[in-house]
C-alpha cells in the first residue's frame, strides 16, 4: 500500500467531509433570527378585532408598541388560512387571560388576510381574549422578519425581542418565557432606548 | 358629396380648434419623459435588489421571481426605500437586519462565507491536477513499456542463432 498517497487522499477529502458533517447537524428550516436581543421595531396599527374584557381594545383604536413601554409585550401573527394558528389559538387566550392582571399585553397581528376573515375565523375558534390589528401591506410582518405564521414575539419592558417562537407556541413555554422576564430586573430604562 | 362636405367641416374645425393650433407646452412633453426615464431606472434597480433577495416561503427563489404575496410586497417596499433614497446596499442591509444573511440569495464573500466561493475554484484546479498527474504517469507508464518492448524485442535478435 501507498502510505504517502493514502495520507495525501485523506488530508484532500478531510475538509469536505468535515463541512458536509457539520451541514448535516443544522436543520435548514431553522433560520435564526437576528431579532432577539435587539429592540422591537416599532409598530402603530388599527385594531380590527376588539378581544374580551378585560384586554379588549376598541376597533378602531391603534395600538403602538411605544405607547406599551413597561409592559411585557406577546406579540402574535396569525392568519385565517393559517391551520397551525388554530393549534395555538386556544394557548394564547388562555395565557392572555392568566395574566391579564399582570403588566402583560397581547396583541395578535392579522397577516395577509382580510379582516373579514380574521373575525369570522375568531367567531368560529370561540373568541379571542386579546384584541388584533391588522398589518396593511405586511410592513411590520417584514419588520419583524417574518418567515410565516403563526411566529410569536416576546418582548420585554424594555422594549428589546426576548423571545421569537416560529410554529405554534404552547401555554407552558410561553407562561414560562413570561414569567422569566417578570422575575427579572428591568434591563434598561425607557429613556435609555 | 356628403361624405366630401363632412370632411371639409372636420378640417375646418380641427384648424379651428385651439388645441389644433396650439402646440403643446414643452413641460407636458418633457415632464412624463423624464418621469418615465426615473421610473424605469428605479424599475431597473429595483428588479436588480429583488433578484438578490430570497422569498421566505418558497424553494430557492428570489422575490423577483416569486408570484406569492409576502415576496410582492417586500419587493414593493424594496421600490419604496430606493425611491427614498436609500441606496441598494443599505436596503440589502435592511432585510439582513431583519432575516439574517440567509435573505441574501448569494451570500456576502467574506468570512466563512468565501468556502462557497473558494471552494468550487480549488476543486476544478484540485481535479484538473490530478488528470494532469494521471495522464503524466500514464503517458510515463506506456512509455517505458514501448521502450521495455523495444529493449526485449533487440535483446530478443541479439540472442537469435545466426
Amino acid at each position: 500500500m501507498n502510505w504517502r498517497r493514502a495520507a495525501l487522499a485523506s488530508a484532500a477529502a478531510a475538509p469536505v467531509i468535515a463541512l458536509l458533517a457539520w451541514g448535516m447537524t443544522r436543520d435548514p428550516k431553522e433560520i435564526v433570527s437576528p431579532l432577539p436581543g435587539r429592540n422591537a421595531p416599532e409598530f402603530s396599527l388599527g385594531v380590527f378585532a376588539p378581544g374580551e374584557p378585560p384586554l379588549a381594545r376598541k376597533v378602531g383604536d391603534t395600538i403602538a408598541l411605544a405607547s406599551m413601554r413597561g409592559k411585557i409585550v406577546v406579540f402574535n401573527f396569525w392568519a385565517s388560512w393559517c391551520l397551525e394558528c388554530r393549534v395555538e389559538h386556544k394557548d394564547l387566550s388562555f395565557v392572555a387571560q392568566q395574566n391579564a392582571s399582570k403588566s402583560v399585553q397581547f396583541v395578535g397581528v392579522l397577516y395577509n388576510d382580510v379582516p373579514s376573515a380574521g373575525l369570522e375565523w375568531i367567531g368560529k375558534m370561540g373568541g379571542q381574549a386579546y384584541p388584533s390589528v391588522l398589518d396593511q401591506g405586511a410592513r411590520t410582518a417584514i419588520d419583524y422578519g417574518l418567515y410565516g405564521v403563526p411566529e410569536t414575539f416576546v418582548i420585554d419592558a424594555s422594549g428589546r425581542v426576548a423571545y421569537k417562537h416560529t410554529g405554534p407556541i404552547p401555554a407552558a413555554l410561553l407562561q414560562s418565557k413570561i414569567d422569566s422576564l417578570l422575575a427579572a430586573p428591568a434591563v434598561q430604562s425607557p429613556a435609555s432606548r | 358629396m356628403i361624405a366630401l362636405v363632412t370632411v371639409v367641416v372636420a378640417a375646418t374645425l380641427a384648424l379651428a380648434s385651439p388645441q389644433a393650433v396650439t402646440p403643446p407646452a414643452v413641460s407636458a412633453i418633457v415632464v412624463p419623459t423624464q418621469r418615465s426615464t426615473a421610473d424605469s431606472i428605479l424599475e431597473a434597480r429595483t428588479t436588480e435588489v429583488a433578484k438578490g433577495l430570497r422569498c421566505p416561503i418558497c424553494q430557492g427563489l428570489s422575490i423577483q421571481d416569486s408570484p406569492s404575496e409576502i415576496s410582492q410586497q417586500m419587493r414593493a417596499l424594496v421600490k419604496e426605500q430606493l425611491r427614498a433614497g436609500k441606496s441598494p446596499d443599505d436596503v440589502r442591509a435592511y432585510f439582513v437586519s431583519k432575516y439574517s444573511e440567509w435573505i441574501l440569495l448569494a451570500p456576502e464573500a467574506k468570512g466563512f462565507n468565501l468556502v462557497a466561493y473558494l471552494a468550487p475554484a480549488l476543486l476544478f484546479l484540485g481535479g484538473l491536477g490530478t488528470i494532469a498527474l494521471v495522464v503524466r504517469r500514464w503517458t510515463a507508464a506506456g512509455e517505458s513499456t514501448v521502450a521495455q518492448g523495444a529493449v526485449a524485442a533487440d535483446a530478443g535478435q541479439s540472442t537469435q542463432p545466426d
